[in-house]
């Protein structure tokens, strides 16, 4: 009797810990999956289906092995940010000077407005599926960004986010619509190997662009600013690392399943966007095109609300702004007028008749991972300032793991670089 | 007779706009000026190369969408 009293007791001790641990969670919870699932954008989208098409599953373990080397990067972000109290665009400033910050600050409001527009391009494909002409797209997709930023509270403008990111597991329902070999999935898909052809321009094309989907510059400088407009203390670092973790895992299963999806259905068919994908399969199996169209279009607004908020967060800590989403319009305007500039610019782009779309997604992917060691190395730099990061300073596993990132994305994207000026190299 | 400016207040307001974001960039190097982390002259050399050799990297790839496009 007493034995039973007691279990029950422990029972609920544990369920109370357990729910109390859960609620310190879901306050801290945010900045690391909101960044990790935009992360997989129309951009991401787009190179997933592609390189499912193309590869069918034989890249799957890359994109396994990229959610530990996301993990490690924006880890970093999360440490800065919550130490710092500043976003990553004012610590660079601060820490290295105006011409590495004016350098930084171009960099990264070049490669967003760029990457913002492929965003727009998944967007308005994805709705075209649906009949919906692209200038209707642009104008439904402003007005719901707008929307969601000017009712003045970052902690609604990240629930809002957050429930746009669960959508993203859109791809797990139709991948198992189209009923894959699982058997293949697991043994040809997370063995390490190179696919049919070995070392081709095209693999590493795509080696790049799945990395560039994965880690790219804009989500260091959003992370950081993300912790820090949160309010993230020292103290909340170690949730901030799990909410990263949680993230990054999300991210790669996405990824995974919708390769899968396209490995599948698609394999060998060419395709070249997540859009025609879907129209693909629309063919073969409704659903999963359906689900494939409406996770692209969500993917894409995920990402054009982290990209346009990641410039305008970088701005307004160089300039001085006011920046902050718990700020009224009255309190913070240019921060939200460069907000709806950055995103009004990028959709008018979308709309010039005839531009080559699915190649502009593709090679922005490409010039932000070439761009990405660059904002690595200052990151690397600051995490190892003991006068600015204290006891939280990188440690000697973190150094060796995040150099070997940069080392490796160099060394990619110079083999790329020379496939394009020496084609007769890889064949 | 009150003499008055050939320029429109659009223009004025314009210029006025202009010489407020030079002033903030002046004081904007001027707040960064001293670099909290100080740099050897070495890895300053090796960041700038880092940066310039990117930036030619980006311009291959640049080279290479044009042709793809064209």
């Amino acid at each position: 009797m007493k034995e039973g009293i007691g279990a029950r007791a422990r029972f609920f001790y544990r369920y109370r810990r357990f729910i109390k641990t859960l609620k310190i969670y879901l306050m801290i919870a945010g900045p690391g999956i909101i960044v990790m699932v935009a992360d997989n954008d129309a951009g991401g989208i787009t190179t997933y289906t592609a390189t499912g098409s193309i590869f069918g599953y034989d890249l799957i373990w890359f994109l396994v092995l990229l959610g530990p080397i996301a993990y490690i990067v924006q880890e970093m972000t999360v440490r800065l940010g919550a130490v710092t109290k500043r976003g990553h665009a004012e610590a660079i400033f601060d820490a290295f000077g105006t011409f590495w910050g004016w350098f930084s600050l171009s960099d990264l409001l070049l490669v967003n407005w760029l990457t913002l527009i492929t965003e727009f391009i998944g967007m308005t494909a994805a709705l075209s599926i649906f009949g919906i002409p692209p200038v209707f797209t642009v104008i439904i997709v402003l007005l719901l960004l707008i929307v969601m930023i000017l009712q003045g509270r970052y902690w609604t403008w990240e629930k809002i986010v957050l429930l746009f990111c669960v959508l993203n597991l859109i791809y797990i329902p139709a991948a198992f619509l189209v009923n894959p070999s699982w058997s293949s999935v697991l043994g040809q898909g997370l063995i390490p190997h190179l696919p049919a052809g070995g070392f081709t321009g095209q693999l590493f094309f795509f080696l790049m662009a799945n990395i560039g989907t994965t880690i790219a510059p804009w989500m260091v400088f959003f992370q950081q600013s993300s912790v820090v407009d949160k309010g993230m203390k020292e103290k909340d670092i170690p949730w901030g690392k799990f909410d990263t973790m949680i993230g990054a895992v999300f991210t790669v299963i996405v990824a995974i399943f919708c390769i899968v999806v396209t490995g599948t259905v698609l394999y060998g068919t060419n395709i070249q966007s997540a859009a025609q994908a879907a129209q693909g399969l629309m063919h073969i199996n409704q659903y999963a095109g359906v689900f494939l169209a409406i996770g692209l279009f969500d993917a894409g607004l995920l990402g054009a609300v982290c990209i346009s908020l990641a410039s305008s967060w970088a701005f307004g800590e160089v300039w001085g702004w006011a920046h902050s989403l718990n700020n009224r319009i009255k309190e913070a305007p240019w921060f939200y007028l460069l907000y709806i500039l950055i995103l009004v610019s990028a959709g008018i782009v979308v709309l010039i008749p005839g531009a080559p779309l699915v190649l502009i997604t593709l090679f922005v992917q490409v010039i932000a991972v070439t761009l990405l060691p660059a904002a690595l190395v200052f990151l690397i730099l600051l995490l190892n300032n003991e006068e600015i990061m204290g006891k939280y300073k990188n440690t000697k596993v973190q150094n060796i793991l995040s150099t070997v990132i940069v080392v490796f994305i160099i060394t990619l994207s110079t083999i790329y670089c020379l496939s394009v000026v020496f084609p007769q190299l890889f064949r | 007779m009150v003499p008055h400016s050939t320029k429109s207040p659009f223009h004025k307001k314009f210029m006025t706009a202009i010489t407020n974001q030079v002033r903030v960039v002046r004081e904007i190097n001027e707040k960064y000026a001293t670099p909290r982390i100080k740099m050897t002259r070495w890895v300053s050399i090796a960041l700038l190369g880092i940066r310039i050799y990117l930036i030619v990297l980006v311009l291959i790839l640049a080279y290479k969408f044009v042709t793809l496009v064209i």
